[in-house]
């Protein structure tokens, strides 16, 4: 080639931005350190001199960390507080946040656990981590059947929908046909449904896909609780008793503390959930099919250009995404109860808000669920311990985190560049 | 086309160049007629049709996921895959490819940059790469060299050669007369969906001209040499940033005389439109000053600055300059129709506007059904002409112009062009920001290269065309 390159690579990358002082680090690390230095004067004066205890067990039995409630509560409310003043220093911010996270949290539950009732101060860590997968589960499920639909350009409000419709065809044909695998497939079929609904009018006739997926999860409300007051109800036992999975344990992987007992004698959806997870962030990633699935979110023009069915590919995903979330609406009636009028009772949205929390990713969207799930069953066992804290604040924390994370403030939040956008070719 | 020929293909914007040829990639299908591949006729359905009969295609808006890696644009939809169904991405194969092609074309990438990081040039390397890598005979390029520095421009040229020694054909769309006399060795001229001429590159850049618009028109603008008058329109220190957050101004100073057109010239992304919109009150300025006459103009609204005697024609017509869905005469009040006589007391006038949009339309050349036609159903030259209509029926101080004549059709160009001589000739501050070259050096009295938010340097509009080009590239030469 003749002629010297002027601008090379190099040159032109992105030159770091200055944004002046306060950087979005330096932000956060102010309101953090505040909230640790509250902690660590509020829940250091409320909580007693009982020692809180977080037992590796069950119950209040074996090994465990103890600590005075309120050395506790002060030492961790202080180690949240250091952790924000570190943020200044611009660096390691994830970890900081991590750290600052965790702290307020134990600051808090020093507090919380010296303060219960005598006899009762202890946390049994085995149910904590119990408690926080099994509530995630439908989280999970919820949140890659957004993933799979929105990577590809099409935004699923409708996850609620087939999260219930799932629990309902799971309930119905598991019960008829006495056999709980027939009815995990008739969940995986029932969710498809609601999906092939969202595909055919947002993709083939291009109604706005917001609308219409609220449309949808209105729609399964009405017509599965039509149903369920209009025949299941009339005879329980021949439509609403469905079979449930038992409990499967992993051997070897079951014998690990703590994790052991807390996760690996668990059921097929947990198991099924995080095999999922790792499933789709590999095919995302690593395959034709993910790369394909990304350029149609990104980018659908230039994927047409180059050979790639962006409708095809989106029909695909969308049905995908159904069968996904309906296997977790049968995490409801499949595992423990029967099926009752809308069951799953804006999970599906908390779903959503996992998605986007875990910006998009498979695994981010794991972290995202775990968080709320952890953040339910706190809420649950502050109940069982009496605690002044009402329950609904904390079924409040999965919006207020979602808020938090949109408005930017855990770093960048970008979605698929044609997520909601029709393909028009042409 | 024969083997290893570089086709021009000259026509006017909306002539129909980009059409045919996306008729021959298959993003459009033909109502009639045939198209012919080594003789044999084919039908091209899709764009995959296209590549296997060996046609590549670099659109002028490029196709390219902004988001991905340069080895993942350019394997997307030809993967190289490992295992069976599961089709796991052979990443290292994909790379291997892209520095094979670009290696052998003299097409320097990295493979495993990211899109977006890359300036256009770059990104149009690419975009050539992606389309080699799926062994094509023949490249379509369309409008290649309209975002691009006239170095870059050169290295561009270099590299079809290159192309066209290996064999390859080249389809070169393009509005340029300089570039298709440098490179072509046929010319096929398009007006209005019909080929009016084949010509070879002997032929005048005036032939050429005369031909693709189907009369003769004059290249040059004429303007009367001027002393310009004192400053009217000062920046100082500007800082602003764009929509991600980076800065896209980095410090401007600049003065605007009355009487004076001040052009700014450099590639396109380097900073021009986030000043524009800053001294039009559309974009927060984080530091500096704008005066307007003395007085600091800077955190006013657009529609106060506008009133202050600023006329504005903004970059993106479609989106910033019109409703495309109002009428031309609601267009031409959007700035003025809260004020008598076409608005009193929160009701409009429709008569006053009809009348004043009549009288304008008549004034402007405004090629329209009627006043009542709906703004989006005009060419873009005649859209383009409700804009400056309706900016300069304001009595003006400073009059700013974005890429007042992009996507216009040369008629309207012209129009335009003159326009803007007579707002200096009335003593108005003009400032011309323009990505064409020639627009700038032709209508411009001082020029500023722009460069990554600063302004590298001020010179006058005889300046030779290579050392423009050099500052547009950020390279500044010592003085000697």
């Amino acid at each position: 080639m003749t002629g010297v390159s002027t601008i090379t690579a190099e040159e032109i990358a992105v030159a770091p931005v200055e944004t002046g002082f306060w950087t979005r680090s330096r932000k956060v690390g102010v309101g953090l350190a505040a909230a640790g230095v509250l902690a660590a004067i509020v829940f250091g004066a409320l909580a007693t001199s009982q020692t809180a205890r977080f037992t590796l067990s069950e119950d209040a039995q074996g090994a465990a960390l103890s600590i005075d409630g309120t050395f506790g509560a002060i030492l961790f409310g202080l180690i949240a507080a250091v952790a924000g003043a570190a943020m200044f220093t611009d660096r390691w911010f994830p970890w900081l946040l991590g750290v600052g996270i965790v702290g307020f949290v134990l600051s808090f539950l020093c507090w919380q656990i010296s303060d219960a009732p005598a006899g009762q101060n202890f946390m049994p860590l085995v149910n904590m981590v119990r408690g926080t997968f099994l509530l995630a589960v439908p989280l999970i499920f919820g949140a890659l059947a957004g993933v799979l639909c929105e990577r590809s350009g099409v935004v699923n409000v409708a996850i609620e929908g087939q999260l219930l419709m799932g629990a309902f065809a799971g309930a119905l044909v598991g019960t008829m046909a006495a056999s709980a695998w027939i009815g995990l497939i008739a969940a995986a079929i029932g969710g498809a449904f609601v999906s092939l609904l969202l595909a055919i009018f947002t993709i083939r006739y291009l109604v706005d896909q917001v609308v219409m997926g609220i449309v949808l999860n209105l729609l399964a409300l009405g017509l599965t609780g039509f149903l369920y007051e209009r025949l299941m109800q009339t005879d329980q036992a021949k439509y609403n008793q469905p079979p449930h999975f038992g409990s499967w344990e992993i051997p070897l992987l079951k014998d690990i503390p703590v994790l052991g007992p807390a996760l690996f004698r668990s059921n097929l959806f947990l198991y099924l959930a995080l095999i999922l997870v790792l499933v789709v962030h590999i095919a995302l990633f690593r395959t034709r099919w993910g790369l394909r699935t990304r350029s149609v979110g990104e980018h659908p023009t230039a994927a047409d250009t180059l050979g790639v069915r962006v409708l095809g590919l989106r029909y695909r995903n969308v049905l995908l995404a159904g069968v996904v979330a309906g296997i977790g609406g049968a995490s409801y009636t499949l595992l423990l109860y029967s099926f009752t009028k809308n069951m799953i009772g804006g999970k599906g949205f908390i779903a959503l808000a996992a998605l986007i929390f875990g910006r998009w990713s498979p695994t981010g969207a794991l972290l995202a669920a775990l968080f709320f799930g952890f953040a339910d069953q706190l809420g649950v066992y502050l109940g069982a311990i009496n605690s002044i804290i009402p329950s609904q604040f904390l079924a409040m924390l999965p919006y207020l985190a979602t808020i938090l994370a949109v408005a930017g403030l855990v770093g960048r939040v970008r979605a698929p560049a044609a997520d909601g956008k029709p393909y028009i070719k042409g | 086309m024969e083997p290893g020929e570089i086709h021009a293909l000259l026509g006017e914007n909306g002539a129909g160049k980009s059409t045919l040829m996306n008729v021959l990639y298959g993003l459009l299908q033909p109502d009639e007629g045939e198209i012919l591949v080594d003789d044999e006729p084919v039908q091209i359905r899709s764009p995959r049709d296209a590549i296997n009969v060996g046609i590549g295609m670099v659109h002028q808006h490029f196709m390219l996921v902004p988001v991905f890696t340069v080895a993942e644009n350019v394997m997307l939809g030809a993967e190289k895959v490992r295992g069976g169904i599961a089709g796991f991405l052979d990443r290292r194969r994909a790379r291997r490819e892209v520095e094979e092609v670009s290696t052998r074309y003299g097409l320097r990438v990295d493979p495993d940059a990211v899109v977006e990081d890359l300036p256009v040039g770059i990104q149009q390397r690419v975009e050539i790469v992606k389309a080699l890598t799926r062994e094509v005979d023949l490249l379509i390029l369309d409008e290649p060299t309209a975002v691009l520095t006239p170095q870059e421009t050169d290295e561009l040229l270099a590299v079809m050669r290159s192309l066209k020694e290996s064999g390859k054909s080249i389809v070169f769309i393009t509005h340029k007369l300089g570039e298709v006399k440098a490179i072509a060795d046929r010319i096929t001229v398009i007006r209005r969906g019909r080929t009016v001429a084949t010509a070879t590159p002997d032929a005048s850049r005036d032939e050429l001209a005369a031909l693709m618009v189907g009369r003769s028109v004059s290249l040059t603008v004429t303007k009367l040499p001027k002393e310009p008058g004192p400053p009217v329109l000062r920046v100082e220190g500007l800082v602003v940033n764009d929509e991600r957050g980076h800065q896209a101004v980095a410090g401007v100073d600049l003065e605007v005389h009355a009487g004076e057109v001040l052009g700014i010239a450099g590639v396109q992304g380097n900073g021009q439109t986030e000043l524009v919109e800053a001294i039009m009150g559309l974009r927060p300025v984080l530091a500096g000053t704008v005066t307007l006459d003395g007085q600091r103009i800077d955190g006013w609204s657009a529609k106060k600055v506008l009133h202050a005697g600023v006329g504005y024609v903004p970059e993106d017509r479609s989106v910033d300059g019109l409703v495309k869905e109002f009428t031309v005469a609601e267009n031409l009040v959007l700035d003025i129709y809260d004020r008598p006589p076409f608005g009193s007391r929160g009701v409009l006038r429709p008569d006053a506007i009809a009348a004043s949009a009549k009288e304008r339309i008549a004034q402007f050349d405004v090629r329209t059904p009627s006043h009542d036609a709906t703004v989006g159903t005009l060419s873009g030259g005649n859209q383009q002409k409700v804009i400056v209509a309706r900016e300069m029926s304001r009595p003006l101080k400073v009059f700013i112009a974005a890429q007042p004549t992009r996507g216009v059709d040369v008629g309207s160009i012209e129009f335009i062009h003159s326009r803007i001589v007579h707002e200096r000739s009335v003593d108005t501050a003009v400032l011309l920001v323009s990505s064409e070259l020639d627009e700038v050096i032709g209508l411009a009295d001082r020029i500023a290269v722009m460069y990554r938010g600063r302004i590298l340097a001020v010179v006058p509009p005889d300046t030779p065309r290579e050392e423009i080009g050099l500052l547009m590239a950020g390279v500044v030469q010592e003085e000697g």
